[in-house]
């Protein structure tokens, strides 16, 4: 499949190159990255002009744009910064959900406040015992009159702590099925567990969440009971597709710095650019982002088209994010001594791209995704 | 042929590996986090005599040969690469260089204090614009009278910041009357005049090992601080550097062998899918690529050491080590945080402060391209 961008893509891709000009500051990165803190002023002015929440409906407060739209918009964000970027693109994490399953209350009473900046919304899946399935979830809600009782631990959520809502993946009524539910951070009963430094991605926080006899109304039930691993199963698919993005733009992003260096830097009585191994380094960086970009578009396409190819997708993650850790890692070494220090921003990309190999679905996982598809189940 | 340790060898080794492990794995993480420079522990492998094994007694050495520096490198790194990274210049670089191409009044003055580990040496050969190219360094040091006068900036300066550091080993231009200019190398201790400590570079990681620039701003040090031959300064420094890149090797091996045991312990205790992750083959094999390319590194770091005690040539082998060290030491830190999931990240768990280690040694004692540009010289010698 070619990619060529039409006029309204461009605009965008256009957009969003402004913005991050204008908005991500290299300072303050640092700053933010070395703090653990989400670019919470850049995420507002980022809502304020309609680029959270693009691909949701009109109504819902959203640019009614394609899930296309959505990765270059992602894709233009990482190349400026990769960390302001993720940290504004992963901010709707749980509204998937909502906007694929949730019931028109719930979208119309949580997806403008996503797009329009009020909140963040983190996705609750993982438990600290949990598999790639879901198959040993400790969560359960109980039904009490018209509410859920909820009780239980989810790991590595998203934006925890800093989120206005969680979608959580629950044990509904003790059977095997599981439900998602839709439960609001200042629920009594919600502890968030700091877990502490990590490597990339520093600006999205990633904690605990303990939840004792949390109550929340019925209604909050998102899409239908016992269909929560199939849902999050689905939308972790969909994910791919962002990440993948995410992962492109971090990768060009790198791939630009070094570029840049390379021409100017002297060694040897020349520019380090005129020697043959720079030249193919960075041919092999160049050809490794153009097969990302076309296979990630390629997933964007084809879910636009009507249904998500979830091989395709799954791919698109595998390539893009393998291709910004040795992209990244040959961009450090390209700069040397320099590409070791924080001031380049490099080392940066390096550590987000190495965090986005394992967010969503891990590689293992989609090698196991992909080659299900290929074979078919094994019995 | 004989691939047995001496006693000795196995004796060190196995002293620090208890060492490393009691000592230095339990405040890893903290050291990271914080910057904070280790001087109690520095204080304790001084006190080991590990800044000296492979110096002479009569320096306050301890007699011992160059593949037990690299063992016990290797384990320090193992629960620290800071902790190699210390011993790599202070030790490898600058003590040798010292060792070798000092006066013996140098070696009473400024060898001895470091070989027992009292004070701290460091290397400056890079500038802001001399990297990989460090023929094209443009310090300069001049003559005046009894001092030499030196001007010029250093920049990735390992140890210099630590407060213990005494020294830094200068390589700069001097004029030659009619005959263009050579390279000699200098001893500016830190205290001399005009010497400026530049600002803490902020890396990706390895933040207790400090690294700063180092300005010359008129530096004068005493006409006796030339080291070694005036027309030999850039050989010299390069000399000692073939030593250094064993060094990273060891380190390189050091950090990878912890990977693989993060890795495997996490794999053996981790459950998934009703059973531990150890059972998947895809990360059986992972584990077993790790294995093989630790212990082929670790081969050839001990052959360049062992050349370098039998003082024979060992440019190829040294160089060779680096690189292929260095390289599969950020696979391994990769794979290992695969096989650990989304816990890997988290600094509660050590792989990922491995992984932001790792990459920094494809890039000191000269770069991948750097080695490979050597190695190809090595070969169109023969």
């Amino acid at each position: 499949m070619v990619y060529q961008l039409n006029k309204s893509q461009k605009e965008i891709q256009k957009a969003a190159k402004e913005f991050a000009k204008g908005e991500f500051d290299k300072d303050l990165a640092y700053e933010l990255d070395k703090n653990q803190e989400f670019p919470e002023k850049i995420w507002k002015k980022a809502a304020e002009l309609g680029f959270i929440g693009m691909h949701f409906p009109e109504k819902y407060a959203g640019g009614e744009l394609d899930v296309l739209d959505n990765v270059i918009l992602a894709e233009e964000f990482c190349r400026k910064d990769s960390t302001i970027g993720s940290a504004l693109m992963l901010s709707a994490f749980a509204s998937e959900c909502l906007l694929r399953f949730g019931s028109n209350e719930l979208k119309e009473k949580y997806l403008p406040k996503v797009a329009e900046g009020e909140m963040l919304s983190g996705a609750a899946y993982s438990e600290p015992d949990t598999d790639a399935a879901f198959d040993s979830l400790i969560t359960t809600a109980v039904k009490d009159n018209n509410e859920w009782i909820i009780n239980g631990e989810k790991s590595y959520v998203l934006n925890a702590g800093m989120a206005g809502f969680y979608c959580v993946l629950c044990h509904t009524n003790g059977d095997q099925k599981t439900s998602l539910i839709l439960v609001e951070s200042q629920r009594q009963g919600i502890t968030v567990i700091d877990k502490g430094e990590k490597l990339g991605l520093r600006m999205t926080a990633t904690s605990d969440l303990k939840f004792e006899n949390v109550r929340v109304p019925l209604g909050q039930l998102v899409g239908k009971e016992g269909n929560g691993r199939k849902q999050v199963q689905s939308v972790l698919d969909e994910s791919c597709i962002l990440i993948a993005s995410l992962a492109l733009g971090t990768a060009q992003g790198a791939f630009d710095r070094a570029l840049d260096y390379v021409k100017q830097r002297e060694q040897f009585g020349k520019k380090i650019v005129q020697f043959q191994v720079t030249q193919h380094k960075l041919a092999d960086m160049v050809s490794k982002i153009d097969q990302a970009r076309a296979i990630t578009y390629s997933a964007a396409q084809s879910f636009d088209a009507g249904k998500l190819d979830v091989k395709l997708a799954c791919m698109a993650k595998l390539v893009a994010c393998r291709a910004a850790v040795e992209v990244a890692s040959e961009a450090i070494q390209l700069l040397g001594g320099y590409g070791y220090m924080t001031e380049y921003e490099i080392e940066r990309f390096y550590r987000d791209a190495k965090n986005m190999e394992i967010l969503g679905r891990a590689p293992t996982h989609l090698k196991d995704i992909i080659a299900a598809t290929i074979v078919g189940k094994i019995k | 042929m004989d691939f047995d340790l001496s006693k000795e060898q196995k004796m060190i080794r196995d002293e620090v590996r208890k060492f490393a492990r009691k000592e230095i794995a339990p405040k890893a993480e903290e050291l990271e986090r914080t910057g904070e420079y280790p001087y109690d522990l520095m204080e304790k492998m001084a006190k080991l005599g590990l800044m000296g094994i492979p110096f002479p007694e009569e320096y306050g050495g301890m007699g011992g040969d160059w593949v037990s520096l690299h063992l016990v490198i290797e384990e320090l790194s193992r629960a620290d690469a800071n902790f190699g990274a210390i011993i790599d210049v202070t030790t490898s670089v600058v003590g040798q260089e010292l060792y070798v191409f000092g006066t013996e009044e140098q070696k009473r003055k400024y060898l001895i204090p470091i070989v027992k580990g009292e004070k701290i040496g460091a290397f400056g050969l890079t500038e802001p614009d001399s990297g990989s190219d460090a023929g094209s360094l443009t310090t300069t040091a001049e003559l005046q009278g009894d001092e030499w006068v030196l001007n010029g900036t250093k920049q990735f300066i390992t140890n210099i910041g630590l407060d213990n550091a005494s020294l830094v080993l200068v390589a700069a231009r001097v004029q030659n009357e009619g005959k263009g200019d050579i390279i000699s190398t200098f001893i500016v201790p830190k205290d001399a005049p005009g010497f400026e400590l530049g600002e803490k570079y902020r890396k990706m990681a390895m933040h207790a090992s400090a690294t700063h620039e180092v300005i010359l701003n008129s530096c004068r040090i005493p006409k006796d601080n030339l080291l070694g031959d005036p027309n030999r300064g850039f050989a010299q420094h390069l000399a000692v550097l073939e030593t250094g890149r064993i060094s990273i090797a060891a380190m390189a091996v050091g950090v990878a062998q912890a990977c693989m045991e993060e890795a495997l312990r996490w794999a053996q205790g981790r459950a998934q899918f009703g059973q531990p992750i150890f059972n998947f083959q895809a990360v059986q094999f992972k584990l077993a690529d790790m294995a093989v390319a630790i212990e082929l590194a670790r081969n050839m770091y001990l052959k360049a050491a062992w050349l370098k005690d039998q003082g024979r040539q060992h440019a190829f082998e040294a160089s060779a080590a680096k690189l292929f060290a260095s390289e599969m030491a950020e696979k391994v830190a990769s794979d290992a945080l695969h096989i650990h999931g989304g816990y890997g990240f988290m600094e509660e768990y050590p792989v990922s402060r491995y992984f932001k280690g790792i990459k920094l040694l494809q890039i000191v004692e000269g770069t991948s391209e750097v080695q490979r540009m050597l190695i190809a010289r090595t070969l169109a010698r023969q």
